[in-house]
């Protein structure tokens, strides 16, 4: 089958970025506040004023976590295709690539974070608003699998509103493929780090994103199975403040920590050294 | 959400039944003999059932499948397996009746059945949520399925469900996380399975029962990313009320068991009786019987670690790109 055939020789990641002038003023979302989009970007796109973490992209996340210079990006060459002839998805599918790159809703890298080998994939919103068909399951199948062959711990950051619907039940089957490759690393003690943000919704959080060692999230990142707008319309009321936020899931036990941005690589990396690499305990005296 | 009212397509059918009940009255009272005129009337009868449902819509399979007329979960476990015993409960929060399951004999054979239940009438239906579980239905399922695991016993799941609930309660005990667990658990469990779409295969809500060693579909039955109504809606903005952009929904989306064999979603049609599941429960339940007795034989000749393995190989195969 195609996932373990011999790996092509990975690429370095040279995606086009639309180079914006740095002294671009932009606002921030939540409260305002108006500064420099180069100000915005040394603080990891997260408000200087009130906090409020903005969404960034895959190629952000993977900037943030992977050591200089480490990053490998992997994959590079799956495209979506149009399986079910499904109408207008081919010229939807252009549209996202003209508009966020040709990395689909995912983008998934080796290197290393602090020293330490890892597998990454960071979801990106801006692809279809983080839609997962065929594409962002087989390229994390395809990660998981070189973790288990290089025996490295897994990364994700999720950053979706669920399952691509242009791709139908084959993109629903991502959530199956995702849970067979995860719990291949976790038959073999891979420890896998889940990230949390925002949106994180529907088969995305169904699958691999509730299912880390460790379940990050980012603050005030919007968390659920279901969407704030569905669950309105079901029930008929409005829904209670903060509800489905990451402090929300965190009060609830649905995740372990609700995460700074700023401190989101050194609480990965000391995760990571706690779970990993430690051999079966030997040399008991007791019987 | 269709009740128990006769389907639109379905009414030349009714019609000539009702004649047919007519004409049975009337030969009750003994004065005229009409066996000839019941018989022609009956074969007609057959003919147009099997024509009728030769040719049926994505969206009429849609209706047929949410049909309250068609065998659930417990009809088929009262017909086709023997010493069931339900149980209860995830240990941790509530019973969720949307979801049953137990221990039940397949031809002599313990099994562990696990099923979506709906409600034939709003009574019911307020008991079951239609269908729609809770992550406490899921957790109980999940309950059950380590429970076969432990004693060696394959598992049978039913599927047929809307989808899982969407609410405040559910939301708050972790829904996302109640089916992404089943999945993972599921691609791990050291004992057969084998999933049957019996029904409406909806979204997460369905697949949190169905990742599976073999993963069978009623002819008539639905599996679906989205419902058709959310898909016409997103795609469309058409209100529920548009059966025209629902149609196109249930038609680009792909959802009938003809459709999904070719894509490897599921591995065998399991055929209905000519007037569908609805028309002939026992004789629906006889075919299912058979098909479940036949995987079952296959799968018990693997050994544990094979059998977990294909499991995960068969849906990691699942999709399709380029590169
Ligand atoms: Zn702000």
């Amino acid at each position: 089958m195609a996932w373990f055939r011999k790996e092509k020789k990975p690429r370095q990641p040279k995606r086009e970025r639309l180079e914006i002038p740095p002294d671009t003023w932009e606002k921030c979302e939540a409260c305002g506040h108006t500064d420099l989009r180069e100000k915005f970007e040394r603080n990891l796109n997260v408000c200087p004023n009130c906090d409020f973490h903005r969404r960034i992209r895959a190629s952000d996340y993977l900037a943030i976590l992977l050591d200089e210079d480490t990053a490998e990006e992997t994959e590079m060459d799956l495209k979506s295709t149009d399986p079910l002839s499904f109408p207008e998805y081919p010229a939807r599918l252009a549209k996202a690539t003209a508009k966020a790159g040709d990395g689909d809703a995912i983008l998934t890298a080796t290197g290393q974070l602090g020293g330490m080998p890892v597998g990454v994939g960071a979801m990106d919103f801006a692809f279809m608003g983080g839609s997962m068909g065929s594409v962002v399951g087989e390229k994390i199948a395809r990660l998981g699998q070189k973790s288990l062959e290089r025996k490295f711990p897994l990364v994700l950051v999720s950053a979706s509103g669920g399952a691509r619907m242009q791709e139908g039940v084959l993109s629903l089957m991502q959530m199956a493929k995702a849970a067979a490759i995860l719990s291949q690393l976790a038959e073999r003690r891979i420890p896998y780090v889940s990230i949390l943000t925002n949106p994180t919704t529907g088969g995305v959080s169904a699958s691999y994103a509730m299912l880390g060692d460790a379940i990050l999230a980012e603050p005030g990142a919007v968390i659920g199975f279901a969407g704030p707008r569905v669950i309105k319309q079901t029930i008929g009321q409005d829904l209670p403040e903060g509800f489905q936020t990451a402090e929300f899931l965190l009060e609830h036990g649905m995740v372990d920590a609700v995460v700074h941005r700023h401190d989101l690589k050194q609480t990965v990396g000391t995760l990571l050294r706690h779970m990993n690499g430690k051999p079966a305990a030997t040399g008991w005296t007791e019987s | 959400m269709s009740t128990g009212v006769t389907l639109e397509f379905e009414k030349p059918i009714a019609e000539l039944e009702r004649r047919i009940e007519d004409l049975r009255k009337a030969a009750g009272d003994g004065q005229v003999s009409v066996d000839e005129e019941i018989s022609t009337l009956e074969s007609k009868l057959g003919e147009m059932r099997a024509e009728v449902y030769r040719n049926l819509t994505p969206i009429q399979r849609v209706q047929v499948a949410r049909s309250s007329k068609r065998p659930f979960t417990e009809d088929y476990i009262r017909l086709i397996f023997t010493d069931f015993i339900e149980l209860h409960g995830d240990r941790a929060f509530r019973d969720d009746a949307a979801i049953v399951g137990g221990w039940a004999r397949l031809d002599g054979e313990t099994v562990m059945v696990i099923g979506h239940q709906r409600g034939r009438d709003t009574k019911e239906n307020l008991k079951r949520n239609f269908g729609m579980p809770h992550p406490e239905g899921y957790r109980k399922a999940l309950r059950l399925m380590k429970l076969a695991e432990k004693f060696h016993v394959p598992v049978l799941t039913f599927v047929d469900t809307p989808g899982a609930w969407a609410g405040l309660g559910a939301e708050e005990r972790g829904q996302s996380e109640a089916i992404a667990r089943n999945l993972l658990e599921m691609s791990q469990l050291t004992v057969p399975i084998v999933a049957t779409i019996i029904g409406e295969g909806g979204s997460g809500g369905a697949l949190a029962l169905a990742v599976a060693d073999r993963v069978l579909m009623l002819e008539n039955a639905v599996y679906s990313v989205i419902t058709v109504e959310g898909c016409a809606a997103i795609l469309w903005k058409a209100d529920g009320k548009n059966q025209e952009l629902r149609d196109r929904a249930a038609s680009a989306l792909r959802i009938t068991a003809p459709d999904l064999l070719p894509l490897k979603v599921i591995d065998e049609i399991v055929p209905e009786p000519p007037g569908g599941a609805h028309s002939n429960h026992e004789a629906m339940a006889t075919t299912l019987q058979e098909a479940l007795n036949r995987h079952l034989e296959e799968l018990r000749k693997y050994r544990p670690e094979k059998l977990v393995r294909r499991r995960r190989q068969k849906f990691l195969r699942i999709g399709q790109w380029s590169e």
